[in-house]
C-alpha cells in the first residue's frame, strides 16, 4: 500500500471550486494581453475595463479539453517525466539571482559557472527527474537572461527542463531554442522536453506578459505550468482554504485562456502558494502552512484530473543549517505523500532568494527518503518472518541469510556519505555541510557533458544572435 | 479631562479601531481641545507605541496597518479644524513613492505609504510600474525630500537604478534622497546603485525617512 496524505475531503474541494467559479464572475479576473482579450471575447466572455468574467460552463469546457497526463522527454526522446496520476518527481528550485558561496557563506550574484555546477550535480542525481533554469546568470546580458539560462541547460544536460521566460517577447526565442534541440517545432510538440512556468499576479490578475505566454505556449503545444502564488493574508485571504480558493480561480482562469488558444495543449495545475509572514512581510517557503497550501492546491488539481505541481523542499534559512534541513525534508515528504507530479524548490535558501548546490545534494537525500516512504511496507516472500526464523532459530544470525542479502537493498534506502551514520571518531567530517561540499565535488567529477551535434549548436548560436539583436545586446555565447 | 481623552485616543490607535478613533477625535473637537494637541498627545503617541511594539515583535503587520488606518480616520476629523485655526501638524517631509517600472507588486510600498503618512510625512503615491520620468516629474512638482522606489522582483530591481540615474540626470540629487525597498533588495544592492538608503520593512523605512529628512533640515539651517 502506498502511503498517502489528504488534507481536504471531496466535499470540501467541491466547495472550494464552487467559490472559485463565483470569483471568476465576481470580481472577475484582470487579463492584460490584447490578443487574449479578443480570444476570450470571441468565446463569449464579457470583458469590461480589462476585467473578464468567465462563466463556469466555458471554464468547464476548457477543463475538459486539457490533457489528463503527458510526458516530458529527455534529449534522446525517451519518456522521462510523467505529469499525471500520483507520480512524483522533483526538480531544483528556480529562479534566483544569488548563490551561497560555500567558502564565505555569503550570498553573491549567481553567474554562468554557478548554473553549470547546479546542472552538473542535478544531472548526476537520480532524485531529480528534471533540470531547472535554476539561477539568473548575472554575467550574461540581462535582456536575454531567460534565453541564456535555457541555453546553458540545453548545452549541459540530457534531462527534461522546467523553465520560464521573463517577458512576452522572450518566449518565442526560447521555444525556437527547444525546437532546435528537438529537431523541429513539430518534434517539440510531439515530444516536449521542457515545461514553462507561467505566473498570474495575485489576486486574480493575469498580466499582459503572463496571458501572452499562455497564448504562445498553447499554440506551440509546449506544456505550460501555471504557477499561481497567493500569499495568505497578504495578496490572498488569510485562511488557508481562502487562499486555495483564490489559487483555484487563478489557475482556472489560466487554463481557460490557454485551452481557448490551443485546445488539448498540455497544461499543469501548478503553484507556489505561501503564507504571508506577519512580522517580515515575506513569503516563508519553509513554513508548514506553506506546505499545507501546496498540498491542498494540488488536491484540487487532482480532483479535476489534471497534472499537478508545487513549490516545496525550500527553506527560509540563509545557511545550509539545521533549519534548512528540517524545513526542506519535512516538505519533501509532505509533497511526495500528496502525489504532486513535479515538486520544485530543492536547493533554495532564504525564501527562494538564494541557491546552494550544497543544499541541493542534502535535499537529494531527503527526496530519496521521501521516495522510500512512498514505497511503503511491503509483504515480500511467502511468510513475513516465520520462514526466516525457521532457518535461524534463536541464533539471531539474520545477517547470514540469503533473504537478507537479496532484500536489504529494496527494504532500505542507502544514503550517500552526505548522511552520517558512523560512530564518533570516523574519518567522515562531522558536519553535513562539509560532507555536502565533498559530495558536490565528487558528483561534478562524475558528470559527463552531452555531445551536441554541430548543426544544433549552430542553430543555438543563430537563435541567440537573433534574440540578442532583437534586445539590442551583445551576443557572446556562454563557454562550452 | 484632556489627559484621559488623550489616553483613550492613544489606546484607540494602538487597538487599531478606526470608528473609536474618529469618535474620540470628534469628542476632542466638541469639548474644545486644541486639535494639534490631540494629534501630538493622543494619536502620535499611539502610532509611535504601535511602531515600537512591531519593532520588538509584540505587534504584527495587520495590527500595525489597523493602527495606521485608525490614525488616518482620526486625522480626517481633526485636520479640517486645524486648517481653520491655521495650525498644522508638523510635516516631517515630502515623499514620492512608487513601484519600479514593470513591477505591479505593491503590498510593501502601500504599507510604507500608510505608516509614513500616519507618522507625519506628506506622501505622493504614484502606484505601480512607474517610469523614471514619472518619478522625476512628480519629485520636481511637489519639491520632494525623498523618492522611494519599491521592487519585489529580481528582474525589476534594475528599475530602481534607472530611477536613481534619472534623478541624477535631472540634477535633483543630492538634495532629493533616493531610498529603495523590496523583498530581494539588500544593503549591498542599495550601495551598488548609489541609493541613499534602504529598509527591510515599513517601520525601518520610517526611521530611515526621519533620519534623512532631519539631516536635510540640519543642512538647510546650517
Amino acid at each position: 500500500m502506498r502511503p498517502r496524505i489528504q488534507l481536504l475531503t471531496p466535499e470540501f474541494i467541491e466547495r472550494i471550486l464552487r467559490e472559485a467559479f463565483e470569483l471568476l464572475m465576481s470580481p472577475g479576473v484582470r487579463v492584460g494581453s490584447a490578443p487574449v482579450v479578443e480570444l476570450l471575447r470571441s468565446a463569449g466572455v464579457e470583458i469590461t475595463d480589462g476585467v473578464a468574467r468567465m462563466p463556469e460552463p466555458l471554464v468547464r469546457k476548457c477543463l475538459a479539453s486539457a490533457p489528463r497526463d503527458f510526458y516530458l522527454h529527455n534529449r534522446q526522446g525517451e519518456e522521462a517525466v510523467h505529469y499525471g496520476g500520483d507520480d512524483v518527481h522533483f526538480d531544483p528550485g528556480s529562479c534566483c539571482v544569488q548563490m551561497l558561496d560555500p567558502e564565505t557563506l555569503e550570498a553573491r550574484p549567481s553567474e554562468i559557472p554557478d548554473l553549470v555546477r547546479l546542472i552538473q550535480v542535478t544531472e548526476t542525481l537520480p532524485q531529480f527527474a528534471a533540470q531547472s533554469t535554476a539561477v539568473v546568470c548575472n554575467d550574461a546580458p540581462c535582456a536575454i537572461g531567460d534565453l541564456y539560462r535555457l541555453l546553458v541547460v540545453l548545452q549541459h544536460s540530457h534531462k527534461p527542463v522546467v523553465t520560464g521566460s521573463f517577458s512576452a517577447a522572450g518566449l518565442p526565442g526560447m521555444i525556437d531554442l527547444l525546437a532546435a534541440d528537438s529537431g523541429s517545432r513539430d518534434n517539440l510538440r510531439k515530444k516536449p522536453r521542457a515545461v514553462f512556468d507561467v505566473c498570474p499576479s495575485p489576486p486574480l490578475n493575469w498580466s499582459e506578459f503572463g496571458s501572452h505566454n499562455l497564448l504562445d505556449l498553447a499554440r506551440a503545444g509546449v506544456p505550460a505550468e501555471i504557477v499561481s502564488m497567493p500569499l495568505a493574508g497578504g495578496t490572498a485571504p488569510v485562511t488557508l482554504a481562502g487562499s486555495v480558493t483564490q489559487h483555484a480561480a487563478e489557475v482556472l482562469a489560466g487554463i481557460t485562456q490557454h485551452q481557448l488558444a490551443g485546445p488539448g495543449s498540455p497544461v499543469i495545475w501548478g503553484g507556489a502558494p505561501a503564507i504571508f509572514d506577519m512580522r517580515t512581510g515575506g513569503a516563508p517557503m519553509g513554513a508548514v502552512e506553506t506546505a499545507m497550501l501546496n498540498m491542498a492546491c494540488a488536491e484540487v488539481g487532482k480532483h479535476l484530473g489534471l497534472p499537478t505541481h508545487g513549490y516545496l523542499v525550500a527553506t527560509d534559512s540563509k545557511l545550509v543549517d539545521a533549519q534548512a534541513g528540517a524545513e526542506s525534508a519535512r516538505s519533501a515528504v509532505l509533497g511526495a505523500l500528496s502525489g504532486i507530479n513535479m515538486i520544485s524548490g530543492a536547493g533554495m535558501l532564504e525564501s527562494l532568494a538564494c541557491h546552494s548546490v550544497e543544499k541541493l545534494v542534502i535535499d537529494a537525500e531527503s527526496i530519496a527518503s521521501a521516495f522510500r516512504l512512498l514505497g511503503g511496507v511491503e509483504m515480500r516472500g511467502k511468510t513475513l518472518a516465520t520462514a526466516m526464523f525457521a532457518q535461524t532459530g534463536l541464533s539471531g544470525e539474520f545477517l547470514k541469510l540469503k533473504e537478507t542479502r537479496a532484500l536489504f537493498r529494496q527494504e532500505q534506502h542507502l544514503p550517500s556519505p552526505v548522511i552520517d551514520r558512523t560512530a564518533r571518531g570516523s574519518e567522515l567530517p562531522s558536519d553535513a555541510f562539509t560532507r555536502a561540499r565533498a559530495r558536490v565535488d565528487e558528483l561534478v567529477s562524475m558528470y559527463q557533458k552531452p555531445s551536441l551535434p554541430e548543426d544544433v549548436l549552430r542553430k543555438f548560436q543563430s537563435i541567440v544572435e537573433r534574440e540578442a539583436d532583437r534586445a539590442g545586446v551583445a551576443s557572446a555565447l556562454p563557454g562550452n | 479631562m484632556s489627559d484621559q481623552l488623550f489616553q483613550a485616543m492613544r489606546q484607540s490607535i494602538i487597538d487599531g479601531v478606526s470608528d473609536r478613533a474618529a469618535e474620540l477625535a470628534q469628542e476632542a473637537l466638541d469639548s474644545g481641545v486644541d486639535p494639534l494637541e490631540a494629534v501630538n498627545e493622543g494619536l502620535a503617541a499611539g502610532i509611535t507605541f504601535a511602531g515600537d511594539q512591531f519593532g520588538c515583535g509584540q505587534m504584527f503587520l495587520p495590527d500595525l496597518l489597523a493602527s495606521a488606518e485608525a490614525m488616518k480616520a482620526a486625522l480626517g476629523i481633526l485636520e479640517p479644524e486645524m486648517l481653520k485655526r491655521g495650525s498644522q501638524r508638523e510635516v516631517l517631509g515630502t515623499i514620492v513613492l512608487g513601484t519600479a517600472r514593470g513591477d505591479i507588486h505593491d503590498i510593501g510600498k502601500n504599507l510604507v505609504a500608510t505608516i509614513l503618512s500616519a507618522s507625519g510625512f506628506r506622501i505622493f503615491d504614484l502606484g505601480t510600474s512607474v517610469t523614471p520620468e514619472q518619478f522625476v516629474t512628480k519629485a520636481k512638482e511637489v519639491d520632494a525630500d525623498i523618492v522611494g522606489i519599491s521592487a519585489l522582483l529580481t528582474t525589476t530591481m534594475a528599475g530602481q537604478k534607472a530611477v536613481i540615474e534619472a534623478l541624477d540626470r535631472h540634477g535633483l540629487r543630492p538634495r532629493v534622497k533616493a531610498i529603495i525597498g523590496g523583498a530581494a533588495v539588500t544593503k549591498k544592492w542599495a550601495a551598488e546603485i548609489g541609493a541613499d538608503g534602504y529598509s527591510r520593512n515599513a517601520i525601518d523605512a520610517l526611521e530611515l525617512a526621519k533620519n534623512l529628512t532631519s539631516k536635510r533640515t540640519n543642512k538647510g539651517t546650517a
